[in-house]
């Protein structure tokens, strides 16, 4: 169990299937309102070695969908129907069908989720070391010593003093190194995957910085498979190979970081970019997207963003698109994406790098 | 033109005797009539100590706060009472800072006839409806008879602007105030609040930890930084972003992540000596910033608080050792 390096994530044996796909997942919440489709028909895979940000406004099932992947939702959510395959080297897993032991073997060794670092992540009564201890002997290894050398390599590893911070209680840290004691402690158990939840909001721009760097060296040097969950389009510039725009629990634009942020082809998406500003990048021209995110338990017909959107045609309030090919790794759900597409040519996105970075963005539509 | 607010070594401290924190530490700033000035920081910085102040709404320690020329301490009820309502302050948290069991008409009523601003209860009715098309809540009929849970995070925040705008504010000091509200609709509130300056003649103080935020929204105005306490530096908001000389400054701007994958990646990165930000109960001699600052002079940063001082770039930088050197933000 005990590894020199800080994890073993890679799927070594089969590096070209992916550690997990999800097909066609739903999730549903029962509440007094009625029945909430919190994430619906999402099919997506997670590639060995990738990072995946799931972006979108809150209600767009962002969160659920990565709680469900781990099954931590509460019991009123059903996730039905949907599959959930988990790969490490010749293994193959239905999450979906795990057992509740299995599932907590599961949880942790194999996919380990980050939770946003506040308090009540962390059990308040019990020291740093106490709730490593916890941790690994709930997966079945005792080995104290052992669990020792591994936790301090950890801490070291996200640049915490291990001295200072084994016997520290959850309050007697900051919210930077809160964060990175639930990182070290996410990898105890050399998962595989990480699940990051709002891996940075609500802490200092400093620290959000040390705790983007650790993140970098994790996706770079460790080649962990990561999937970040946030509202910061900067949190997916900053990290992701790919992303995701959620909109009313659906993927409704998937490409790489380059497609969504220079070439996307949904208006919701284009709609983020045009609303959030940069720092380094100059004047910039922003709109922001009418209407409010919809209501879960009354959503409109046809394509969830219609009410919103500037490109809905009559077609769109009838029927749903499905995601389409648009590019080479990038798919969109609209019927009218070529209309943002001519849209971009038009009007070229008042992206920072254009306009500082001489060069640098040249594959930026319409310049 | 004659400043509408100025601060003069304004000072304030909570807790007493060796757990005496200080907040905000003798600062002192002027702002012009129609003027955006953002306040940015980091949590812990003083800056909504400042903005409580400023509004009236906490006593400063030492130190004070001008208005229209005048010390607010020495205003008679009168005047005072006038200052109040001239200051307006909007809050970060829509949910709790308006009253539950109102309806927006009872919550933009009721400050409209105690301060008798309109005559009777129809006249109050009249003008809630224009105020609410004021800050692009329509139908503002369906709007007025509601509840604030009924409305969107971004609703609600209309409403506490509309509420202010009940008094003819001239001055508002605005807290954090779109840090709540869906990324998708935070630009319309400040092209709400942008278009309330210009017709309504405003001035604003906008508080904020996000740049980006200040950036955009004081593009044509200036931006001051606070650390622990103190304004480390301030300036024409082009000048401060493209060229910061205060070595807090430049960190802040070096670490913000933006939403940007080329900007992301061309960032200059700054190593910092310290990660963690000292407590403000155990503030580091000198100035605050050497133990973290990577062009730290031992002997001058570690013993004497830096004055903060013009430069001729536009604005105010506190650190004689590096307010003449520009540092380029991208590589």
């Amino acid at each position: 169990m005990v590894q020199s390096t800080v994890g073993r994530p890679a799927n070594d044996r089969h590096p070209d299937k992916p550690p997990l796909s999800l097909q066609n997942v739903h999730v549903s919440y029962a509440t007094r309102r009625g029945k909430v489709q919190a994430v619906r028909n999402v099919s997506v895979d997670l590639h060995a070695g990738e990072s995946l940000a799931l972006i979108g406004e809150s209600g767009s099932g962002k969160s659920t969908l990565g709680l469900a992947i781990v099954r931590l939702l509460p019991e009123t959510a059903r996730i039905e129907p949907g599959v959930i395959t988990y790969r490490r080297n010749d293994r193959e897993v239905d999450v979906l069908k795990l057992s509740r032991s299995e599932m907590r073997a599961f949880r942790w060794s194999d996919c380990a989720m980050v939770f946003q670092a506040a308090l009540n992540a962390f059990n308040p009564v019990l020291k740093v070391w106490a709730q490593a201890l916890d941790t690994a002997q709930a997966h079945g290894w005792h080995d104290k010593p052992a669990i020792r050398r591994r936790l301090v390599e950890l801490l070291e590893f996200v640049q915490l003093d291990p001295k200072r911070v084994i016997d520290a209680y959850p309050h007697e840290l900051s919210g930077g190194m809160r964060q990175r004691v639930l990182l070290a402690l996410a990898l105890l158990l050399n998962p595989q995957v990480l699940i990051l939840d709002e891996p940075t909001t609500a802490l200092d721009i400093i620290t959000q910085r040390t705790i983007i760097k650790l993140l970098r060296q994790l996706k770079q040097e460790e080649h962990f498979t990561m999937i970040f969950i946030s509202h910061d389009l900067a949190i997916a510039a900053e990290l992701a190979d790919r992303v995701a725009t959620m909109y009313a629990g659906r993927i409704v634009e998937l490409g790489t970081s380059d497609d969504i942020f220079y070439r996307p082809r949904h208006p919701y998406t284009l709609g983020l970019i045009r609303a959030v500003p940069t720092v380094t990048g100059g004047f910039e021209q922003l709109f922001s997207i009418p209407g409010s995110p919809p209501d879960l338990v009354k959503l409109p017909g046809g394509c969830k963003f219609h009410p919103r959107c500037t490109f809905a045609t009559e077609r769109c309030q009838q029927e749903e698109p499905e995601l389409e090919q648009v590019g080479a790794e990038h798919s969109a759900a609209c019927w009218n994406w070529r209309e943002v597409q001519a849209e971009l040519q038009r009007n070229p996105l008042h992206r920072g790098a254009l306009n500082v970075l001489d060069g640098i963005g040249s594959e930026v539509e319409g310049s | 033109m004659a400043p509408i607010l100025e601060v003069r070594n304004l000072t304030r401290q909570f807790g007493k005797g060796r757990e005496t924190v200080t907040a905000v530490d003798a600062i002192s700033f002027a702002i012009e009539p129609g003027e955006t000035v953002c306040l940015v920081g980091e949590s812990g910085c003083g800056k909504s100590t400042t903005g409580r102040m400023v509004a009236g709404l906490l006593e400063a320690t030492a130190g004070e706060v001008l208005f229209e020329g005048r010390n607010i301490r020495q205003l008679d009820r009168k005047a005072y009472q006038r200052y109040r309502q001239t200051v307006q302050i909007i809050h970060q948290d829509p949910y709790s800072s308006l009253n539950p069991t109102q309806t927006i008409r009872q919550i933009l009523t009721a400050p409209l006839l105690r301060h008798r601003k309109v005559k009777n209860s129809a006249a109050a009715e009249a003008r809630v409806l224009e105020l609410l098309e004021i800050v692009d809540l329509t139908p503002a009929s369906d709007v007025i008879a509601k509840y604030p849970h009924q409305l969107s995070g971004g609703q609600r925040q209309r409403v506490a602007v509309a509420r202010a705008l009940t008094v003819d504010p001239k001055f508002i000091v605005a807290d954090e105030a779109v840090s709540m509200v869906d990324v998708s609709i935070r630009v319309s509130i400040l092209t709400m609040l942008a278009r309330l300056k210009r017709e309504f003649d405003v001035t604003f103080l906008f508080i904020t930890h996000d740049l980006a935020l200040a950036k955009y929204f004081a593009w044509e105005g200036r931006i001051t930084v606070m650390y622990l306490g103190r304004i480390v530096e301030d300036g024409p908001t082009q000048r401060l972003i493209t060229d910061p000389r205060h070595p807090y400054t430049q960190a802040l701007l070096s670490a913000v992540p933006e939403a940007d994958p080329a900007l992301a990646q061309h960032k200059r990165q700054i190593e910092l000596r310290g990660a963690e930000i000292p407590s403000l109960l155990a503030l580091p001699p000198g100035c605050s910033f050497h133990p973290r600052c990577p062009y730290m002079l031992p002997g001058q940063c570690d013993r004497t608080v830096p004055a903060l001082e013009p430069v001729e770039v536009g604005g105010r930088v506190a650190c004689p050792v590096r307010k003449q050197d520009a540092v380029s933000l991208l590589v």
